[in-house]
């Protein structure tokens, strides 16, 4: 067969083929920017998405949220209860989407496309790092959603451009930890159903054993324990200060995100090869 | 990671494109590669053919790192899978056995996301994505999301992907599983268009015996994890005498058809294959 002179020269010759390596310190980056765009471009194609994933927030805000606003059955001090919840649907939506991420890495893993990611000259902390983030973008629209709606509802949230960005920052954070808690299970479950199994278990004890729907000062004091160790809590706690200006541990709350987000990547891939044999 | 600032781009002197010594794979107690010795030169249309549950694909999964090396050593362009897997990445395109696009991005998006995770400089990436695309004619298609593809279509995109970092080796993994005949023929003529244009290196694992036949410049024939013959295939045949075929050449090494009933593919592998046929059906 000879060559079709129409084809274009997409291949070289061994010595210059390949693409030179980059630096790690570039590399990192360029893969937590690649992956958010492939989020971004994803739903940018399904905008379906946003809407069915903003029903959840939305019932949370007006059926729950409006209920006990009127009951003042939670002690928030000065705060109304409408904008005390806020902030703990924004991380609350977070957690829901990212704690099943986990699954796309199965899909993945089934279709063939993880298998390909795995042969790019990507690390495989990298490669969680910028799946997590991609999570982090996903979580990062009900952000959006829970401002406006917060606002149609007559709350007042921040509306200072930092404390926006600052509280995006944050729910970006928590969704990358809990995104590597799912990518971990994942990568010791392996199965889709098993997975699905875990993420429902554990999901609503992580929401309620956190100060998302009601403050710290009122939990019994095993519950406070659990709440320590949740870093739903350190998240909800940031947003808090961000948003409706309550006191706040952000240095801490950072530190605590940060630290758990590293954690979860050195878990997460350390077990994502065991998906591709 | 080890082995990847400063490593050679295009390998070592003139190493071979794949040198196999001793490569030994165990899963638990089933030994799915039993000491192979392989090499396939610079620039050669290699096929690795036999059964599913030969060890074809697990061969292929050592020495593109997706496997850890557990025994014997594999390099590429003189590169050591083990020590350097980063540098033997930055060598490869892969296509494996199943279809691996992402539907939820179009044709353009999906070859421009692999030419990131190459590290593709960002002034050549369009031009690099658009000649990809255009020489494996989907340049009409290319802003279809890709779940709208044929099977022959998403094949073709999957080289595209596999092409963009400009691979000297290309490695595929039954490629035409589950294609209708004029769909195989077109990736093949792709991939034929592409050899004679740039003179890559081709590694590929088939059973079908008559596509190895026709393109591959040699062959090794794979069965329970050994290899029972390799050479080019009009010299196995010759040996066999007149009139025969490379299936024949099997079955005279291996005493057994290709997909008969001793094969020993499992159960994954077998779901994997037909998962791939039926969603290319």
């Amino acid at each position: 067969m000879s060559a079709d002179p129409g084809v274009a020269p997409v291949g070289t010759s061994v010595e210059g083929a390949g693409t030179a390596a980059v630096a790690p310190w570039r590399r990192y980056p360029a893969r937590v920017a690649t992956f958010c765009l492939v989020e971004l471009q994803k739903l940018s194609h399904d905008r379906t998405k946003l809407l069915t994933r903003a029903v959840q927030p939305v019932l949370w805000m007006v059926i729950f949220g409006e209920t006990f606003n009127k009951l003042h059955a939670i002690p928030t001090g000065h705060v109304p209860y409408l904008a005390f919840l806020s902030p703990g649907i924004i991380a609350q939506s977070g957690l829901f989407v990212a704690i099943f991420y986990g699954i796309q890495i199965i899909w993945e893993r089934d279709a063939g496309v993880l298998t390909k990611l795995l042969v790019t000259p990507t690390p495989r902390s990298a490669l969680i790092l910028g799946k997590s983030f991609a999570a982090g973008i996903r979580a990062s629209a009900q952000v959006a959603v829970v401002l406006v709606l917060s606002a149609i509802l007559g709350v007042h949230l921040s509306d200072d451009p930092l404390d926006i960005v600052g509280a995006f920052l944050v729910v970006m954070l928590g969704s990358a930890f809990f995104s590597c808690l799912s990518m971990t299970i994942a990568g010791v479950v392996l199965k889709r159903d098993r997975l699905m199994g875990i993420g429902q278990m554990i999901t609503m004890p992580l929401f309620f054993a956190s100060n998302a729907l009601y403050p710290v000062a009122i939990m019994p004091g095993w519950l406070r324990v659990l709440s320590r160790v949740n870093p739903l809590s350190y998240e909800v706690d940031a947003l808090r200060g961000m948003l409706i200006g309550s006191p706040a541990h952000l240095g801490e709350d950072v530190a605590v995100l940060v630290a758990a987000v590293v954690a979860g990547v050195a878990a997460a891939s350390s077990l994502v090869s065991r998906l591709a044999r | 990671m080890s082995g990847d600032a400063g490593a050679p781009r295009g390998g070592t002197g003139d190493a071979p494109a794949v040198r196999c010594l001793g490569l030994r794979h165990r899963f638990g107690e089933h030994v799915a590669v039993d000491g192979i010795d392989l090499v396939v030169e610079r620039g050669e249309v290699f096929g690795l053919l036999g059964p599913n549950g030969a060890g074809k694909t697990t061969t292929i999964r050592v020495l593109n790192t997706l496997l850890p090396l557990q025994e014997g050593s594999v390099h590429v362009f003189g590169n050591d899978v083990a020590d350097a897997p980063m540098a033997v990445r930055r060598l490869l395109g892969y296509v494996p056995q199943q279809l691996s696009i992402e539907a939820a991005l179009t044709g353009r998006e999906n070859v421009a996301w692999f030419a990131r995770l190459f590290d593709v400089p960002r002034r050549e990436r369009p031009a690099r994505v658009d000649d990809v695309l255009e020489a494996m004619g989907l340049a009409d298609a290319a802003d279809r999301l890709a779940g709208t593809y044929s099977g022959g279509m998403v094949r073709r995109l999957e080289l595209a992907q596999a092409l963009v970092n400009r691979p000297a080796l290309l490695v595929l993994d039954e490629p035409t599983i589950g294609l209708d005949p004029v769909a195989r023929d077109g990736v093949w003529q792709r991939v034929e268009e592409l050899r004679q244009a740039t003179g890559m290196t081709v590694l590929l694992t088939t059973h079908y015996m008559e596509e190895a036949d026709a393109l591959c410049d040699r062959v090794a024939l794979m069965h329970l994890g050994r290899i029972r013959a390799q050479g080019e295939p009009e010299e196995l045949k010759a040996a066999r005498g007149p009139g025969t075929t490379l299936e024949d050449v099997f079955r005279h090494h291996t005493g057994s058809l290709l997909g008969g009933a001793d094969t020993k593919g499992g159960l994954r592998e077998i779901r994997t294959t037909r998962r791939t046929a039926g969603r290319v059906g």
